[in-house]
């Protein structure tokens, strides 16, 4: 199984939406950097998450989140990681794919 | 021009526009542009501050940059006002599209609607973009 990485916001770019519609069943998606815009509550692009976690696994970086003040609006569901969660995660899925 | 003004060394005081698009910490636009405008702020040009779009995230509460290695520089745009840098705008559709209100900024904002946010663009001498 593949570990999606999205490190643009979903405002600016299609990147969490193109890789939604290219993960399959079971995927995980780790949202870093920028990308960890798309895993907020109360925004335009949180149905599209909420819907996606019906059938993936979303995480966000937690040092991300923390450093854009946004740790209070995390949509429920999404798993917050370390760095050491991220490399765990790497090394649990067969391949990476980065979703620049 | 009847109304123009000038600053003390008797130079014409121009209107800029600083636009501001792009998220914090994830490209250096914001940082960069928050350098311009304190180097601007010693000429004493009548400065305004628009946040579109993502550049709304820059002015988010509550940043805490430990865990990245970056300087957090939100409060610099606190301390903004001490150089006479005090117009600052916010567009209301990037505010409802991120969920955020005037409460959830570091400062004071005023809320422009489209039609408002075309006026302040038309009213400056100068527009910089980041």
């Amino acid at each position: 199984m593949i570990l999606h990485t999205v490190n643009k916001s979903p405002f600016e770019k299609n990147s969490l939406e193109r890789c939604i519609e290219s993960a399959k069943d079971g995927a995980a998606i780790l949202l870093i950097e920028d990308g960890v815009y798309g895993a907020l509550n109360n925004t335009a692009y949180s149905d599209m998450a909420q819907n996606a976690m019906k059938t993936v696994k979303i995480y966000a970086l937690a040092p991300d989140v923390q450093a854009r003040g946004v740790g209070d609006r995390v949509l429920d569901g999404v798993e917050l990681v370390d760095y050491n969660g991220f490399v765990d995660l790497a090394e649990s899925h067969s391949k990476v794919q980065a979703w620049l | 021009m009847t109304d123009e003004m000038y600053d003390e060394e008797g130079g014409p005081v121009k209107k800029f526009l600083y636009l501001n698009r792009k998220a914090p910490y994830g490209t250096i636009y914001a940082l960069e542009s928050l350098e311009v405008v304190l180097i601007g702020a010693a000429f004493e040009q009548d400065v305004s501050l628009l946040f579109m779009d993502d550049g709304i995230f820059q002015l988010k509460k509550g940043q805490d940059t430990k865990g990245i290695g970056m300087k957090n520089f939100s409060p610099t745009y606190r301390a903004l006002e001490m150089y006479d840098v005090e117009k600052l705008y916010v567009d209301k559709k990037s505010m409802d599209e991120r969920g955020l209100s005037a409460d959830d900024l570091v400062v004071p904002v005023e809320i422009l609607d489209a039609a408002q946010v075309a006026d302040l663009m038309e009213d400056q001498d100068v527009i910089l973009s980041f």
